[in-house]
């Protein structure tokens, strides 16, 4: 074997490495890309089978007669999506945002105090004997 | 504020929606359970404005906007008829799912607000929960209109069928499923996003038109359940915790209401759905032509205010038709007379009586009848055998027996109140049609039924009259 050759096989290998190492930064990089939003979503996910579970067990556990209350109550509620709409509203993220948000700020406090309120209706006028 | 302390307060919200649910478990819990519920409520919006990042501009802007919402909404709740009740609930769920839609376009415009990335750099998760909010939120919203529509009679209530309907729907709906794809694999088209929007809002109106009046209990307890499902996918794209879990709470609480509203009328869900029912003409006419001979006793308010008098038991059957005549004043002034006289009264309840989910019992309680008289149908259906008199008003479908003896009649295994267990039963109807099932009640043609031909408020009246004298 010449010293040429031998200078010609370590540079293949060099080579090769060089691809390989290519390779594990590109590997690496979307693993760096990928595990970060995966974790918060399996956590989130979690939490929403959760509160499924509480829900089902809570809603099933009212009596019938309040059953009108509970769709007015439970659509107030859901009117949290307004944190979402003020956020939209709120920061610098694009006039789009400004305006779509503040739309739905003034569609869901409809919703948020018109929902509270007729349930309190409601229920005011359940009364005992 | 930071980031953890924010979420806290987001998890406290939720955990005081959940107790606001809880609270509904009995009448003398419920208020306060309200009053967590709008507790729960002041913190989320607190805890937003104080995560910080806002101008005081845009803070003062955001508070107009809960001031002109919130004004409407409390005007509108002041004066909100009961008997309405449905199409309120029905308006409100359109605006949660229209929020939805505008959330989600915000998300998309500018992701930076919810740190989801940068424009045209969107999370690919993120893409798919803003997307299936945005096609839910569509959904619930066009859907939720039509029933508003149809319960405050702006369109009929009769089914809209056509030929290739579930066809063309069914269609619709692999559609959206495939352009979400795509635009997830777009990395957030806008193009592709408005296509998502307006197809998802034409499925929501073309779901509900094949769908009759009497149905609307099972089809608001579901769009219910869709604008819980629309803000939990809303709540996944911006990473909020109470979003999330309420979503959960409302998306279980309307899923759980329509499955009880179909078992309520031995239908699927899926039998709803589809729509129609009650348009086939044949079931009627064929039942009608049959019994076309049979003899109906009918009897006067003088006649019904004489055998309830006389009786020491009645039970009051009070259906949609009683909500539609105002009659349940007229009816409690009644109810009150025979108490008087030493009447034992008390009223019953079919799950599916009236236009949503305990409809007749907030229309009662309006009356001022005490809840404890109140009673659903697993409750006294034991004790109709026991009662003198059964004054059936409004109601027509659920009383029934057919449902229980004629295996060929479309409400066959639907649960009843068995009204014709009782010695004598009052029948208040304004004519011999037969009910939304398009089936004729062979209750009319029996030995105890006596039948009070009219209007339900006015029947009642003279009969309030008729127990004074």
């Amino acid at each position: 074997m010449t010293p040429a050759d031998l200078a010609a096989q370590a540079a293949d290998l060099a080579h090769q490495a060089s691809i390989l190492a290519q390779n594990a930064a590109g590997v690496a990089a979307v693993a760096a890309q990928h595990v970060p939003p995966a974790a918060p979503f399996i956590y989130l996910f979690s939490i929403f089978v959760l509160a499924v579970f509480v829900g089902y067990y809570v809603v099933w556990s009212v009596t019938p007669a309040l059953h009108s209350p509970l769709m007015a109550v439970t659509n107030a509620i859901s009117s949290v999506i307004i944190v979402g709409a003020m956020l939209a509203t709120g920061l610098h993220g694009s006039i789009v945002a400004h305006v779509l948000g503040f739309l739905a700020v003034v569609l869901v406090s409809v919703n948020i105090f018109g929902g509270f309120a007729v349930t309190n209706r409601m229920l005011s006028m359940f009364k005992k004997k | 504020m930071n980031q953890s302390l924010t979420s806290f307060a987001y998890l406290i919200a939720a955990v005081l929606f959940i107790l606001a649910l809880r609270g509904l478990s009995h009448p003398t819990t419920s208020r306060r359970g309200n009053r967590f519920g709008i507790i729960g409520m002041t913190i989320a919006v607190a805890a937003t404005f104080l995560h910080g990042g806002m101008d005081w501009g845009w803070v003062l802007i955001i508070l107009l906007g809960i001031a002109i919402g919130g004004t409407i909404g409390l005007i509108v709740a002041q004066k909100i008829k009961m008997t309405a009740l449905p199409q309120l609930v029905a308006a409100f769920h359109s605006l949660v799912g229209l929020a939805a839609v505008f959330v989600a376009a915000s998300a998309l415009t500018a992701p930076q607000s919810f740190g989801i990335g940068t424009p045209h750099h969107i999370h690919v998760e993120s893409l798919i929960e803003m997307s299936i909010g945005l096609a839910v939120g569509a959904i619930t919203f066009t859907g939720s209109l039509i029933a508003f529509a149809k319960l405050q009679a702006l369109m009929k209530g009769t089914p809209i069928t056509f030929s290739g309907q579930h066809r063309l729907n069914g269609g619709l709906g692999i559609l959206v499923v495939l352009l979400i794809i795509a635009f997830v694999v777009s990395g957030g088209s806008p193009v592709l996003f408005s296509l998502i929007a307006v197809l998802a809002l034409a499925l929501g109106f073309l779901l509900i038109i094949p769908i009759g009046g009497a149905d609307m209990p099972v089809v608001i307890s579901m769009l219910n359940s869709y604008s819980g499902w629309a803000a939990s996918g809303i709540g996944f794209t911006i990473g909020n915790l109470a979003l999330i879990i309420t979503g959960a709470l409302v998306g279980s609480s309307g899923a759980i209401l329509s499955y009880i509203m179909c078992k309520g009328m031995n239908r699927s869900i899926i039998n709803v759905i589809a729509g129609g029912f009650g348009n086939t003409a044949d079931a009627g006419a064929a039942a009608g032509g049959a019994s076309g001979d049979k003899a109906v006793k009918h009897g006067s308010a003088d006649d019904a205010a004489f055998i309830m008098k006389n009786a020491s038991k009645v039970i009051i059957v009070p259906g949609y038709g009683m909500a539609v005549a105002q009659a349940q004043h007229a009816l409690r002034e009644m109810a009150d007379m025979l108490k008087e006289e030493g009447v034992e009264v008390k009223y019953a309840i079919h799950p599916v009586a009236g236009r949503m989910p305990g409809h007749m019992n907030v229309l009662l309680a309006e009356a001022s009848v005490p809840y404890d008289e109140v009673f659903e149908l697993e409750q006294i259906n034991n004790e109709f055998a026991t009662a003198d008199v059964v004054y059936v008003i409004g109601a027509n479908d659920v009383t029934n027996p057919a449902a229980k003896t004629n295996a060929a009649s479309p409400i066959y295994g639907m649960p009843i109140l068995e009204v014709d267990k009782a010695k004598t039963v009052l029948f208040v109807k304004r004519s011999m049609a037969s009910g939304y099932a398009g089936v004729e009640n062979e209750l009319f043609f029996k030995d105890n039924t006596m039948m009070l031909f009219g209007d339900a408020k006015k029947m009642t009246e003279e009969i309030v009259q008729a127990l004074g004298h």
